[in-house]
């Protein structure tokens, strides 16, 4: 899939659209895992507003954001940030054909400052 | 068979792009009574009316049809232009190719197609018209505002001003609305009761206004020049034109623990009360929820101190019936709720605070005599947040979709008056965007930022959490910086997106003036007729029409004003001919047309009538005032015999428009 | 016009009324925001919904039309107060009737469009066409008189 077709599926699978989005930042502002991500709830509505969803393929925020949705609820324009991300994060996992998380991995991954709830999202998410 | 002309305009490109004028015309010519068609680059323009005044002249016709923008648009005009030629106005029809074909289609042929259309339908309908002539009726020279706020009070003065009684219906015991509550005004910072008392006062000694307070329209009937409003005069159970505004009785009474509207809750009053010092009519009130005289029957603490016997506790609702020209609906904004909005805390913690609980805290007759003073603990505020767009630009049903425009002005006006009070203060706004267009706003804003340090950071707040310590945790975003950041807070200031006042759409139903889906009123133009509804007679003053500041408020209300003036100076006005007429031969007199018609205007006479072999009979029929029906045709549809019939939409116009669409 | 074969190329004949105040003005503002909707709907302009006598709709139906609209202001904004409640009670019979007499339910609609909703007007106006043109030719009460070429 190139950018635009990735734009195109993001877009239909989340049923979110991004251009609402007018850059207030209250999903990022809410975001509970804010410090942990590289790219920022509100970052992956633009950039995927403009196709740039390569980069936010290869970072690890994917896998940092909790899932908790607080910025879909929060989101004035029903942009759904939240739903953005997991939408990029089914595409990398679709395509790489596996599971993102090995149980062996969580240990390491253990982080006092990082919510164990992201680990556990992960693997009910992830671990098949 | 009328001898027709057709008019094609080309609007410059927005029709002539998209349909092929010259083949609308060449098409035209063809249909059954056309005699003459042309097409020209702009119709309404002087040459373009021009084209048309001589061509009826030469070619004698009899009606014309002008394929050009709406009828909502031009139609008045090239009505006038064939009253100018000699031809009776409503020998014309407009066939709208423009909003309704140009501009929203996009293959030339299927457009071209289209425009041929709907000109045959005009040309079918022309050739039905008969000529009309308006009927005319009297204006009653008297205006009513509905609403005191400085809308309504500058709407009222203004005509006072030109020499015609106005009446001002304020539902609240004063007039003065959401400007007596606000401190100082943007941009040159004056005290916003210094400049509307003087107008409040005016008001009451201006011998061509009368104000009801606390008061509400309760039923309108009637139509442009002939309103006739019913005013419910509520019960404040004191005689208002002997009540003094000693305001003794408010000191004496022992309900003290009423929360003070006018101070949004943020102190108590008694159960009567004077809203405050400068109240126009400054008369007490007595508040029937909380007055325990009116409740159980005890008490008559007021009566007893009151020194001119004005307390009347068996006072009921009074109704005044009034007649007027024209109502100026001037029922301006409330800030919405902000209870849903969970993250902000706002019903957990007294020190999450709306801007106009803000501005009463910051005001010299407000609940702390103007000290700056956190409400829980009226402690100073050392760290202030301000949160904006708290439900503007929303899209979900806790908020509303569009921007409060005051909002970035007044946060600015609240920053920089508080770190100009209270220098030792640290004041955050966080904002999405900050919009100040108007004369000298932007500058006003950038002094907030430059002169008086105020931190401007771009992003929202996503929650604050109350700690037990009194301290206020703002989590936010700063999208520049791009990080997360903490403010310790001791107060966060919302600015709430403004609302219609809740009154606004029953008002709306009574004078059946349109609305729109977020219950503003909505203008007959939004550029060209900006202070008009689109029901004649009603005219828009203030925030209930959208959004506005005070410079804008009172700019508008002066248009109305002037708006009403037109009207009340005629001594007559032009009725639309457009009207039901009823033919008596058929007539049945069954009286289904009297009992739907909303305004009344079918009468039922009883009449002699010659039968063929020269006996006489009397028969019941229905006559139509024309001079109230407004020409809705709900009778035309309701009687059986077919005997009533609209002018200008007549039944054989619209079938004939029928059979030219389906052809 | 044969029913079947050309099924893919048929395109509806649909008349709407439209009421002055409302529905007319949503759609000229459907215009003005140059909001497309097929070039198969016809407006015809009536001073209110209750001016729409159930013969206009039949005359319609009768000279061959495939579907007809009528639309009108929201409940309670009536500019004539009441007038939309008496077009409701008597489209509401009027396409009953119909529909026994086998024009079907969706070649007929009612529809409630204020001056402010060109966008709603422009949604209607495309999802009757498609409901209309799926249906195909009306042929039901059609005077073969006045058959289409």
């Amino acid at each position: 899939m190139n950018n635009n077709e990735m734009r195109e599926e993001i877009i239909r699978r989340t049923g979110a659209d991004p251009l609402k989005c007018m850059k207030c930042g209250k999903c990022s502002a809410s975001c509970p895992s804010y410090d942990e991500m590289e790219y920022h709830p509100h970052q992956f509505a633009d950039m995927i507003a403009r196709g740039k969803i390569e980069p936010l393929c290869n970072s690890e925020s994917l896998y940092k954001c909790m899932s908790c949705m607080v910025c879909n609820e929060r989101c004035p324009r029903g942009v759904k940030p939240g739903a953005l991300v997991e939408a990029v994060r089914l595409i990398v996992i679709r395509q790489s054909g596996k599971n993102h998380l090995s149980q062996d991995k969580i240990p390491q991954l253990l982080n006092p400052e990082l919510p164990q709830q992201a680990i556990v999202t992960a693997m009910r998410k992830y671990a098949k | 068979m009328q001898r027709i002309g057709v008019f094609v305009c080309h609007c410059g490109t927005n029709i002539a792009s998209t349909v092929d004028v010259r083949v609308v015309a060449e098409n035209l010519k063809s249909e059954p009574g056309v005699v003459f068609s042309a097409e020209y680059q702009y119709m309404c323009s002087e040459a373009g009316q021009k084209l048309i005044i001589d061509a009826i002249k030469e070619h004698n016709l009899g009606g014309i049809v002008v394929c050009s923008c709406s009828p909502r648009m031009h139609e008045a005009t090239f009505r006038k232009t064939a009253a100018a030629a000699g031809l009776n106005p409503y020998m014309v029809e407009i066939a709208n190719i423009r909003e309704q074909c140009s501009w929203i289609h996009k293959d030339k042929i299927t457009a071209t197609q289209k425009a041929i259309v709907l000109g045959r339908a005009a040309i079918a309908k022309v050739n039905l018209n008969a000529p009309l002539k308006a009927g005319e009726t009297p204006v009653t020279k008297r205006a009513l505002v509905i609403g005191g706020g400085i809308a309504g009070i500058q709407t009222a003065l203004d005509i006072a001003e030109a020499g015609f009684p106005v009446d001002i219906v304020e539902k609240n015991p004063t007039i003065g609305g959401k400007m007596t509550q606000i401190d100082k005004t943007f941009p040159t910072l004056d005290c916003a009761a210094c400049i509307l008392t003087p107008k409040m006062v005016d008001c009451a000694q201006n011998e061509n206004i009368k104000i009801y307070s606390y008061s509400e329209v309760d039923a309108v009937t009637g139509f442009v020049g002939n309103f006739t409003v019913r005013i419910r005069r509520k019960a404040r159970y004191v005689k208002e034109d002997i009540c003094t505004g000693c305001g003794l009785c408010t000191e004496k009474c022992p309900q003290k623990k009423v929360p003070d509207e006018f101070n949004l809750g943020l102190s108590n009053r008694r159960a009567i009360y004077i809203p405050f010092a400068q109240a126009v009519p400054k008369v007490a009130t007595i508040d029937p929820d909380y007055c325990t005289m009116l409740k159980s029957g005890k008490c008559g603490v007021c009566s007893k101190v009151c020194g001119v016997k004005a307390i009347d506790y068996t006072q009921k609702d009074e109704f005044v019936e009034e007649k007027y020209g024209a109502i100026v609906v001037a029922t301006g904004f409330n800030p919405i709720s902000v209870d849903k909005y969970d993250e902000f805390s706002y019903s957990k913690s007294a020190d999450v605070v709306t801007s106009l609980e803000y501005e009463r805290l910051m005001n010299a007759a407000g609940p702390t005599s103007g000290t700056l003073l956190r409400p829980s603990d009226l402690t100073h505020p050392k760290t202030i947040v301000f949160v904006q767009c708290v439900g503007s630009r929303c899209n979900d049903e806790r908020g509303k979709s569009y921007c409060s425009k005051i909002c970035c002005m007044y946060t600015a006006k609240h920053a920089m008056l508080t770190r100009e009070k209270y220098p030792d203060t640290d004041v955050y706004v966080f904002y999405i965007d900050v919009r100040t267009p108007g004369k000298g706003f932007d500058e006003f804003y950038r002094r907030a930022v430059e002169e008086y340090g105020v931190h401007y950071i771009k992003g929202m707040v996503g929650k604050v959490i109350p700690h037990a310590d009194g301290k206020l945790e703002v989590q936010a975003a700063d999208l520049i910086a791009n990080e997360q950041i903490i403010v310790n807070a001791d107060m966060v200031v919302l600015a709430a997106a403004i609302e219609p006042d809740k009154s606004a759409r029953s008002i709306g139903t009574m004078l059946t003036a349109s609305m729109d889906t977020n219950d503003f009123f909505t203008e007959a133009h939004p550029k060209l007729r900006p202070v008009e509804s689109p029901t004649a007679g009603i005219f828009l003053s203030g925030a209930c029409q959208g959004p506005k500041d005070i410079p804008e408020t009172v700019a508008q209300a002066s248009a109305a004003a002037a708006k009403v003036i037109g009207v009340l100076a005629k001594n007559t006005l032009k009725g639309n001919p457009c009207v039901a007429h009823s033919d008596e031969q058929m007539c049945n007199g069954c009286s289904q047309c009297e009992k739907v018609c909303p305004y009344g205007a079918i009468t039922y006479v009883e009449k002699e009538y010659r039968n063929f072999d020269r006996t006489t009979i009397v028969r019941r029929v229905a006559q139509v005032n024309e001079a109230v029906c407004q020409g809705c045709g709900a009778c035309t549809v309701t009687c059986p015999s077919g005997a009533m019939d609209l002018k200008g939409f007549s039944t054989k116009q619209i079938m004939a428009e029928v059979d030219a669409i389906c052809k | 016009m044969q029913v079947n074969e050309t099924n893919k190329e048929f395109r509806p004949q649909i008349v709407a009324f439209c009421c002055n105040w409302c529905s007319y003005a949503g759609a000229d503002l459907a215009g003005t925001n140059r909001l497309s909707y097929p070039a198969d709907v016809k407006i015809i302009r009536v001073p209110c919904s209750c001016r729409i006598n159930p013969m206009f709709v039949l005359k319609a139906f009768g000279r061959g039309a495939d579907g007809v609209i009528i639309c009108g202001c929201h409940p309670g904004d009536c500019h004539y107060t009441s007038g939309n409640y008496f077009a409701r009670r008597r489209m509401t019979l009027l396409f009953s009737m119909l529909d026994y007499l086998g024009i079907e339910k969706e070649r007929t609609r009612l529809e409630w469009v204020s001056a402010a909703e060109g966008q709603k007007f422009a949604e209607t106006m495309n999802s009757f066409v498609e409901t209309v043109t799926k249906l195909g030719p009306n042929k039901r009460l059609e005077d073969i008189r006045c058959k289409r070429s």
